[in-house]
């Protein structure tokens, strides 16, 4: 959490200072909500996790290494995008991390292919996250998803953020329910609501829900409630946000919150606190230094060929 | 033995189910009911587990071929009609069409698109989307013509590590007929000369290169000599062969049964003139269906897409330069 909120704040200042293009969008405020599902995740044992466009926090706790997001922001070729794709748009699906695209709820049916795939394969005890927000829950695409998850009873858990405004359209705009966790019982899965600026029962809600996937009790629907501290991207100022929505308990910073409560239990002092950011911003820094000094793509050096079997690929047919 | 078009499609699924465990098929209605042309008819009850009745979820059905393609099996995704599949628009270009070139992990899957139009189906229920998947990089896009290459074609597509979009044709299911199932074939990419001629080119694929051959019989009375071109693969398109045969006819025309704006069709002829612009005697020419919804009543609908009758009219006219 705290490693993902420096480095977020890292990249908007790069952003800014326009050594980042086409944007920066941040995870600022839901970053207990995010990690506190890819934690319960096991990236090694087979897991497969989808986040989205705020899962700094749950990436890196899936275990992303912290060159991947810097690489893939900054365009570097040796990132696992090579400067092919940017920002959030980024992953390692051999290693169990998908990349989105931009269009939301489309990775969900995705998880749901690679959860049926080990099915099939008979690989047992594994489960698929898929990280999606409120407004991704008024797509097709999440519908068609959540339902085929339900049918074929996959062991997937979806994290839905509700961060109360999908870019500036706010939820009574977006859906007629009284609360998103009742979509659950029309497709037939479990439902769990949670405070998403609270570690704590964010930990508690999600462990209970991957426990429930992994042992065969079929897909799992979290919603947590919160606001995005940020704008959509950096270049938004977030100005629709109302004042009364940032001061209400949902405008808490997750971040304050959990060292407050560490404080408060005596598991960590300000000491404490102030090394485990320093250190983070160490840890930046210094990949940053290494990044900025790696070579930038080069278009002479493009495959130009969009699939792998080379001499399909137009223009070279024959080849 | 005659075997169909559609036996071959169905033979290819259950060969490729039998030599390949990674292969699974997946969409509606596919499994105890056979589907809704019967191309996997009893092939959920040979491969029990494998053959999957979907949703009516388009969107998902794509999702969910690359997220298994992802993890690394070979799924065959049956559109029960190819007008269907703008609903699974996005995955196709977006998440299948850019993965690779994107993560650098291929999405090897099938998507067997039942195209083209046929008596009374009407304006959702007779497309052909070639053009319009070709457009977008990524994709392989095929379209067999023929009983054997249904059958090769469609096993060499499960084989490739790219997403393939399967164009067969439902008028050609039932009436096409081979005496038997092919043991080798052209490889993907490649073109193949469906009838040798010295007058003009007709570049086509899929049921047009039958109207095709029909008008080239027809103008073989008439001592014209035409050469007809079967595609088979609308991307690539091999552009080698289609030059080699207006080097030899001087003259072209391309036929297709999707829509006439832009297109296979237009490609065809672009990179013609492009490349071979000194080959011509004669304006390429181009022959498509009317730029209007499919209609369905017989009459309207056999005014609407090319015929043997128009190829023939539109052949005179190019023999006539």
């Amino acid at each position: 959490m705290l490693l993902a909120r420096v480095l977020e704040d890292k990249l908007a200042s790069l952003y800014r200072s326009g050594k980042i293009v086409g944007g920066v969008y941040l995870g600022r405020g839901q970053e207990a909500f995010s990690a506190a599902l890819a934690v319960h995740l096991d990236q090694s044992g087979g897991d497969v996790y989808a986040p989205l466009i705020r899962d700094m926090a749950g990436r890196l706790a899936f275990g992303e290494a912290l060159i991947d997001p810097i690489r893939t922001y900054l365009g570097s070729p040796l990132g696992p995008m090579r400067g092919r794709d940017g920002n959030i748009h980024r992953g390692r699906p051999r290693e169990g991390m998908l990349a989105m695209i931009s269009h939301l709820g489309a990775m969900v049916s995705v998880v749901n292919g690679v959860l049926l795939s080990r099915r099939l394969r008979g690989i047992p005890g594994q489960v698929g996250a898929a990280c999606v927000g409120d407004g991704a829950t008024s797509t097709g695409a999440f519908h068609e998803a959540m339902n085929q998850a339900a049918v074929e009873k996959l062991p997937l858990v979806v994290a839905v953020a509700n961060n109360q405004f999908a870019y500036s359209t706010p939820n009574d705009r977006q859906y007629a329910c009284a609360d998103l966790v009742d979509r659950a019982a029309g497709y037939g899965v479990m439902g769990y609501r949670c405070d998403g600026t609270d570690l704590e029962e964010c930990l508690d809600t999600f462990g209970e829900a991957v426990r429930r996937a992994r042992r065969g009790d079929g897909p799992q629907l979290v919603v947590g409630s919160l606001l995005r501290l940020s704008g959509h991207g950096e270049h938004d100022d977030a100005s629709y946000v109302p004042a009364s929505v940032r001061k209400s308990s949902l405008g808490g910073d997750c971040i304050e919150l959990a060292a407050k409560l560490l404080l408060e239990r005596g598991w960590a002092d300000d000491a404490d606190l102030a090394t485990w950011r320093s250190e983070a911003v160490g840890q930046v820094e210094e990949v940053l230094e290494q990044v900025v000094s790696e070579p930038l793509p080069d278009p002479m050096g493009e495959t130009w060929c969009a699939l792998s079997v080379r001499h399909l690929c137009e223009g070279n047919l024959g080849a | 033995m005659n075997v169909t078009y559609l036996d071959a499609i169905r033979e290819a699924q259950a060969k490729a189910l039998a030599q390949d465990e990674r292969v699974f098929l997946y969409g509606q209605d596919i499994a105890g009911f056979g589907g809704a042309f019967k191309a996997t008819k009893r092939l959920a009850e040979e491969f029990p587990g494998r053959v999957l009745d979907s949703p009516i979820s388009e969107d998902a059905m794509v999702g969910l071929a690359i997220g298994a393609a992802i993890d690394g099996m070979r799924p065959i995704i049956e559109m029960q009609f190819a007008d269907f599949s703008s609903l699974a628009f996005n995955q196709i270009v977006n998440q299948a069409g850019t993965h690779f070139y994107r993560t650098g992990v291929p999405v090897p899957f099938v998507i067997r698109l039942p195209s083209g139009g046929n008596k009374g189906s009407g304006p959702f229920h007779s497309q052909s989307l070639e053009s319009l998947y070709a457009h977008f990089p990524g994709l392989v896009v095929l379209m067999p013509a023929t009983v054997e290459d249904a059958y090769t074609m469609l096993l060499d597509a499960v084989q490739l590590d790219d997403p393939v979009i399967f164009c067969e044709h439902k008028l050609l299911y039932y009436h096409l007929k081979a005496e038997k199932l092919p043991t080798e074939s052209l490889p993907i990419g490649k073109a193949r000369i469906a009838r040798a001629g010295t007058h003009a080119t007709v570049v086509t694929a899929s049921a047009m290169m039958h109207e095709a051959l029909k008008a080239a019989n027809q103008l073989a009375e008439e001592s014209w000599d035409i050469e007809v071109v079967d595609l088979r693969s609308a991307k690539p398109i091999d552009t080698d062969t289609i030059l080699a045969s207006v080097a030899r006819t001087g003259r072209i025309l391309c036929v297709a049964e999707s829509f006439p704006w832009g297109g296979l069709n237009a490609e065809v002829i672009a990179r013609v003139v492009g490349e071979g612009f000194h080959l011509l005697d004669a304006p390429p020419l181009r022959l498509n269906s009317r730029d209007t919804p499919i209609p369905y009543h017989p009459n309207l609908w056999a005014a609407h897409r090319p015929t043997a009758a128009s190829i023939t009219t539109a052949l005179r006219k190019l023999l006539g330069f």
